[in-house]
C-alpha cells in the first residue's frame, strides 16, 4: 500500500512538472505583455526599463527556470494589473467556486446515482423511461440556457430564490463560505443546481450501465438464493460493485468543475475564479494566467491523487501486499 | 412428516425469445425424500441448470415457468408471491453456483456477506450473525474460521472460496440444498475433498441434495439416485448403482461409453455422434432418435411414453428390452 502511494506521488509530481512547461510555454507565445502594461506613448528608456523590470528580456528558459524556482516557494508572482500576488488573488476567489463545484458534484452523485440504479434495475419501467429522458436533456441542453431558464423561474416569476450574487458568508478558518446559513443556501441553490444538471445526467448513465450489468452477475444470483431483499442488494451488493466508475467521474467532474464553471459564475454573478481568469485573459495578465492554471493542474492531479487512493478502499484486490492464501 | 420432501409434476418451464420458444424444461417429474441425494445429469443445454433455478424461482429472463406444479414440503412453490419465495430461499432451499469466483462478492468481505446472508432471515445481531458465520466455516473445514471473516474472497483458494460458498447455503439448516456443479470450476483433487465434505454434510444434517453435474463419474460417487436429462426432458431415472450398471436409455449408454474410464488404454474414446438438437427445433419424435443407433421409424414420428415408475426411461426401445 505505502509503495502505491508513493508511486502515485511520484506521477502526480512529474505531471504537475511537465503541466507548468505546457502552461509556461503557451502563455509565452500569446502575444507580449508589454503592450498592455505601458501606455503607448512611453519613451523606449521606459519601455526597456520594464522589459527588464519584469524579466521580460530573458530567454524563455530562464524566465521558465525563474519562474518554477519562485513556485517551489509557493511564490505564482504578482498580477501585471493588480499589482497584488497572485495566489492571494486566486484563494480570495477559489472558496467561492470550491463550494459551488462541491455543491454541484454532490447533488448531481445524490440524485443521480439512486435515480440510475433504479433505472438500471428496472430498465422498461415507465418511470426508468423518464429517468434516461431527463439524462438526456442534461447531456444536450446547454448549460447557459438552463441558467437562464431557473433565473426565470424562479428568482423572477416564483420569487421564491435569489436570481444572482452570492449573499452572506461565514468566516471558518479566515475564509467565507455560503453553506454555512439558510440564505447563503438560498444564494447558492440555483447555480449549484444549474451545475449539476450534466453531473447528474452522467451519474444516471453510469449508475444505470453498472447496474444492469452487475443484476446479470452470480454474485447477485448467489445473493437472492440466499434470500436477500432486493432493497438489500442494491444498497450492500451492487452499489458497491459499480462504485468504482462512480468515484472516478465525481473527482474528474469535481476537478473540471472547479477550473471551468465561468458560464455559470457568469451568469449569477457568482464571485469565484472563473471570472478571474477570463478578466486575466482580456487584460492579457500573465502571472495570473499561468499561476491560475498552474493551480487548476495541482487541484486535478491531487483529486486523480485521491480518486486513485479511494480506489484502494473500494476494490480490496488493488490493495497492493495484502494478504494471499 | 409424510410425503416426499419435493414433488416436481410436469414442470415446464420455457424462454420467450425472438427467434421463438425454447423449451428449456419440458414436462419434467421426479420427487425427493427427506436425506436424499439426487444427482440431475445431462450435457449442457439439456435443461438440468434451469429445472434447478425453476425450483426456487430464480430463472433469468425471458424465461418463465410455464405449467406444472413444485411441491415443497406439503406448500406449492408454482405461482408463490416473490416476497414468500424469497422466505424460503436460504432458509429451508439454498443454493450453490458453480464458479466462486463469480458467485462471492470481490468487494466485501466473507464475515459481511455471510452475515447479511444471516441476517436475510433472522433479526439477530451482527455479533451473533457473525458468530454464526465462524461455526459455520468450522463445519465445513476452513480453519481459524473467526480470523478469516475479515478476509475477501480474492484471499481465499477456489477450494477455499467454495467452502465459503457451500457454508453460506448451509447457515439457516435448510432442508434441501441444490448444488449447480459446485465442483466443475475445481482442480480434482479438491473435488474429490468437496464431494466427500458435501455428503457427510448431507448425511449427518439429514439435508435433502439435488447434484447438478454434467459429469456421471462425480454423480455415481456421491448420489443416491440418478436423473438424465435429455433437451429438456428426464430420459432416465433410477437408483445410481442400477442406472450406471445397467442403463435402459440409449442416451444413458452413450455418456457412460464416453468416460475416459470406460474406454481401453490406446483406443479412440466412443461418442455420441451428432451434437444437442436446437430446443426451438426438435425433431417431432423422440429428440435423441437422430442421434441414436438404436432408432426405428417410430422413434421419428412419435414421441416416447413414459413407462414403467420407479425404474425410468423415456423411449421406444429401451435397452433391457433388446
Amino acid at each position: 500500500m505505502l509503495g502505491y502511494v508513493i508511486q502515485r506521488l511520484l506521477q502526480a509530481a512529474l505531471v504537475m512538472l511537465a503541466m507548468s512547461a505546457l502552461v509556461f510555454v503557451g502563455v509565452y507565445a500569446i502575444g507580449n505583455p508589454i503592450d498592455v502594461l505601458i501606455s503607448p506613448d512611453a519613451t523606449q528608456d521606459i519601455r526597456a526599463a520594464a522589459i527588464r523590470y519584469y524579466g521580460l528580456d530573458l530567454p524563455l528558459w530562464q524566465q521558465y527556470l525563474a519562474f518554477l524556482g519562485r513556485l517551489l516557494q509557493g511564490d505564482l508572482g504578482r498580477s501585471f494589473v493588480l499589482n497584488m500576488p497572485v495566489l492571494d488573488l486566486v484563494m480570495s476567489r477559489l472558496p467561492a467556486t470550491l463550494e459551488l463545484a462541491l455543491a454541484s458534484v454532490l447533488i448531481g452523485a445524490f440524485i443521480g446515482i439512486p435515480l440510475g440504479i433504479y433505472a438500471g434495475y428496472r430498465p422498461n419501467s415507465p418511470l426508468s423511461r423518464g429517468i434516461m429522458a431527463v439524462s438526456v436533456l442534461g447531456f444536450s441542453v446547454p448549460t447557459f440556457w438552463v441558467g437562464l431558464i431557473l433565473i426565470l423561474t424562479f428568482a423572477v416569476n416564483l420569487g421564491w430564490l435569489p436570481a444572482g450574487n452570492r449573499g452572506p458568508t461565514v468566516e471558518v478558518l479566515g475564509v467565507g463560505w455560503s453553506f454555512l446559513t439558510w440564505e447563503g443556501l438560498q444564494y447558492l441553490a440555483l447555480p449549484a443546481l444549474n451545475l449539476s444538471l450534466f453531473k447528474l445526467a452522467m451519474m444516471i448513465r453510469l449508475a444505470r450501465a453498472g447496474t444492469r450489468e452487475v443484476m446479470l452477475s452470480d454474485t447477485v444470483k448467489f445473493a437472492r438464493a440466499a434470500g436477500l431483499s432486493e432493497l438489500t442488494i442494491l444498497r450492500r451488493h451492487v452499489l458497491r460493485l459499480i462504485s468504482i466508475p462512480l468515484v472516478t467521474v465525481f473527482g474528474l467532474e469535481f476537478g473540471s468543475t472547479l477550473a471551468f464553471a465561468v458560464v455559470t459564475e457568469t451568469i449569477f454573478s457568482w464571485p469565484g475564479v472563473g471570472k478571474l481568469i477570463i478578466d486575466s485573459i482580456t487584460s492579457l495578465d500573465r502571472p495570473v494566467m499561468v499561476g491560475y492554471l498552474v493551480l487548476v493542474a495541482f487541484l486535478f492531479v491531487t483529486i486523480n491523487l485521491i480518486v486513485d487512493l479511494s480506489y484502494a478502499l473500494l476494490d480490496p484486490r488493488l490493495r497492493r501486499g495484502g494478504r494471499t492464501a | 412428516m409424510s410425503g416426499p420432501l419435493l414433488s416436481v409434476r410436469d414442470l415446464r418451464t420455457h424462454f420467450l425469445t425472438r427467434a421463438g420458444v425454447v423449451k428449456a424444461v419440458e414436462g419434467v417429474s421426479f420427487a425427493l425424500d427427506r436425506g436424499e441425494i439426487l444427482g440431475l445429469v445431462g450435457e449442457s443445454g439439456s435443461g438440468k441448470s434451469v429445472t434447478g433455478f425453476s425450483l426456487i424461482g430464480l430463472v433469468d429472463p425471458p424465461g418463465h415457468i410455464v405449467g406444472g406444479s413444485i411441491r415443497f414440503d406439503g406448500q406449492e412453490l408454482v405461482g408463490l408471491p416473490v416476497q414468500e419465495l424469497r422466505r424460503l430461499r436460504g432458509r429451508r432451499i439454498a443454493m450453490v453456483f458453480q464458479d466462486p469466483a463469480a458467485t462471492l462478492n470481490p468487494v466485501l468481505t466473507i464475515g459481511t456477506q455471510m452475515t447479511l446472508a444471516v441476517r436475510a432471515h433472522d433479526g439477530v445481531s451482527e455479533r451473533a450473525a457473525r458468530d454464526l458465520a465462524a461455526r459455520t466455516l468450522t463445519r465445513v473445514g476452513i480453519p481459524e474460521a473467526a480470523a478469516r471473516l475479515d478476509a475477501y474472497p480474492h484471499e481465499f483458494s477456489g477450494g477455499m472460496r467454495q467452502r465459503v460458498a457451500i457454508a453460506t447455503a448451509l447457515l439457516h439448516g435448510p432442508d434441501l440444498i441444490i448444488a449447480d456443479e459446485p465442483t466443475t470450476a475445481l482442480d480434482v483433487s479438491i473435488q474429490a475433498q468437496i464431494l466427500a465434505e458435501m455428503r457427510a454434510l448431507a448425511k449427518e444434517s439429514g439435508t435433502a441434495l439435488i447434484w447438478i453435474s454434467h459429469d456421471l463419474a462425480t454423480v455415481s460417487s456421491l448420489a443416491d439416485r440418478v436423473l438424465v436429462m435429455y433437451a429438456g426432458r428426464i430420459v432416465e431415472s433410477g437408483p445410481v448403482g442400477a442406472v450406471l450398471r445397467a442403463p435402459l436409455h440409449p442416451y444413458t449408454r452413450g455418456l457412460l461409453d464416453s468416460l475416459p474410464a470406460m474406454a481401453a488404454p490406446g483406443q479412440r474414446l466412443n461418442q455420441i455422434p451428432g451434437s444437442t438438437p436446437s430446443l426451438l427445433s426438435l425433431p417431432p419424435g423422440c429428440p435423441f432418435a437422430p442421434r441414436c443407433p438404436r432408432a426405428t421409424e417410430i422413434c421419428r414420428t412419435d414421441p416416447p411414453r413414459v413407462e414403467p415408475p420407479g425404474r425410468l426411461a423415456l423411449c421406444h426401445h429401451p435397452l433391457e428390452a433388446a
